[in-house]
């Protein structure tokens, strides 16, 4: 129960984390909270030959909540963006789902872009990142797109020396289970969660055996009101519903009518024809489908209810 | 080969405390061997249990969760230094007087978790408890004991203050 041998590597600005990145390739992992790869590495199920530690790296803390969406600095720890006014109140399903992550103690430590790159599919954020249509924001050393030089290209990454950005929305993100896009030599520098709309509403239902443990299954759910107060949009995303997160558009089956006679139930059927649970220790398959449909039809309740109250 | 050690600095209950540590070498690890402060316990070493809760910048965290080299120049509050001198906090008189605890393994991680939460929330109510104390596992007190005595520090504080 003792992480196995590393290099350990603090750099002390981005650019420096780059390098580091860029010269140690696939030898080398990023450490920002550790609360999902010191467990990992503790268990000795991975062993990287280079931990690049992140946490010096100030710049990349903040909490930016813009009419458009919040961005997420990759140090930026889950607590911090709980506590955020501004970003609850310009995407409530941040706040939502983030008290169901984990302990709070553990709150206090891991980090919303660490877990976005985690890519667990029983994790929250990834499924709330989906839900939204949100992207990770990526940065390496060379490539292609070098932006001219002197060139801030991102409030997060200051350019010297050549350097790539790139914007990887969420659905091509999550690539399988604790599988990213991120790849050798990258840095995920943030990630971008898009405003609520207006005459909308989230919500965010699951089951865990225990507050805080791990969901047997959860569903985030988005919907969106016309002026007319009917249903223009209903989606989900689900939670430990299959290797990614599995996002399911129900403005069909839920019609273009108000919450109070929307056909929630065939929305939920939906939702359960979709999943691709699997079995393990602490529930069966079937039961994991029978959960993210109920959970489905309550969630697109709460979140319907968000928008007329909202 | 030995392994490189990085030198660090803590201030750890208030004393200034330097090692020189391996890059893997957990905060836990660090307090109890390092440092000879063996009341941090170490219970499940993957962020369950709770036994090894410490305060980090105040901020209680899973120091089997954290390695000691990311928080060089940070401070670490401890089990070890909850007490003022001789007198304990009124988190530990709660839990003697209700009986919040029978082996005591879990009850560092207990102690610091509720210090900071009573910090932060001086008048929780029993939900807020629960949630409070849900990543901290005990195996002896059935938790009925614990709850009260997370009550019971709060009225001692607000008594005291």
């Amino acid at each position: 129960m003792k992480p196995p041998p590393f290099d350990y590597h603090a750099p002390r600005s981005v650019a420096e984390a780059l390098d580091v990145l860029a010269a140690e390739g696939e030898r080398a992992k990023v450490l920002a909270g550790g609360q999902s790869l010191i467990p990992l590495l503790n268990m000795r199920l991975a062993a990287p030959g280079h931990l690049v530690d992140i946490n010096r790296l100030t710049e990349l803390a903040g909490v930016e909540a813009e009419p458009d969406g919040v961005r997420i600095g990759a140090l930026a720890r889950h607590a911090e963006v709980e506590r955020s006014e501004p970003a609850a109140a310009a995407q409530p399903l941040l706040r939502q789902a983030l008290r169901l992550v984990a302990h709070p103690v553990v709150r206090n430590r891991g980090t919303v872009v660490g877990s976005l790159v985690h890519a667990d599919p029983a994790a929250e954020l990834p499924a709330v990142l989906t839900l939204l249509g949100g992207s990770v924001r990526l940065a390496r050393r060379g490539g292609p797109g070098t932006p001219a030089a002197g060139v801030s290209v991102s409030p997060e990454v200051p350019a010297g020396g050549s350097l790539t950005v790139r914007d990887v929305p969420a659905g091509d993100f999550f690539t399988g289970p604790l599988e990213s896009a991120a790849g050798p030599g990258e840095l995920a520098v943030s990630a971008f969660f898009p405003a609520l709309p207006p005459r909308s509403g989230t919500a965010f239902r699951e089951v865990a055996r225990r507050h805080g443990d791990y969901a047997l299954a959860g569903v985030a759910a988005l919907v969106v009101l016309d002026d007319d107060l009917r249903i223009t949009s209903a989606a989900v995303a689900c939670v430990s519903a299959g290797p990614v997160p599995l996002l399911v558009e129900v403005t069909g089956e839920c019609g273009h009518r108000p919450p109070a006679s929307a056909g929630w139930a065939g929305a939920a059927r939906a939702v359960q024809d979709r999943a691709e649970p699997e079995d393990d220790i602490h529930a069966t398959a079937g039961y994991r489908r029978h959960l993210v449909g109920v959970l489905a039809e309550r969630a697109l309740r709460d979140a319907a209810r968000e928008a007329l109250n909202g | 080969m030995a392994e490189r050690t990085h030198d660090i600095t803590l201030v750890v209950n208030g004393t200034v405390r330097r090692a020189a540590v391996p890059g893997r070498r957990l905060l836990s690890d660090c307090l109890r061997h390092d440092l000879g402060l063996t009341g941090t316990h170490v219970g499940c070493e993957h962020g369950v249990c709770g036994c090894c809760t410490v305060l980090l910048d105040g901020e209680p965290v899973r120091s089997c969760l954290t390695f000691a080299v990311t928080v060089d120049g940070h401070e670490i509050t401890t089990v070890e230094g909850l007490a003022d001198g001789e007198r304990m906090s009124p988190v530990q008189r709660a839990f003697a007087e209700c009986h919040g605890l029978q082996c005591g393994f879990c009850t560092p991680g207990f102690l610091c978790t509720v210090t900071a939460m009573l910090r932060d929330n001086p008048v929780p109510t029993e939900e807020e408890v629960l949630e409070g104390i849900s990543g901290n596992l005990c195996r002896c007190t059935g938790y009925q004991n614990i709850v009260k005595a997370v009550h019971r520090a709060a009225e001692i504080m607000a008594e005291e203050s």
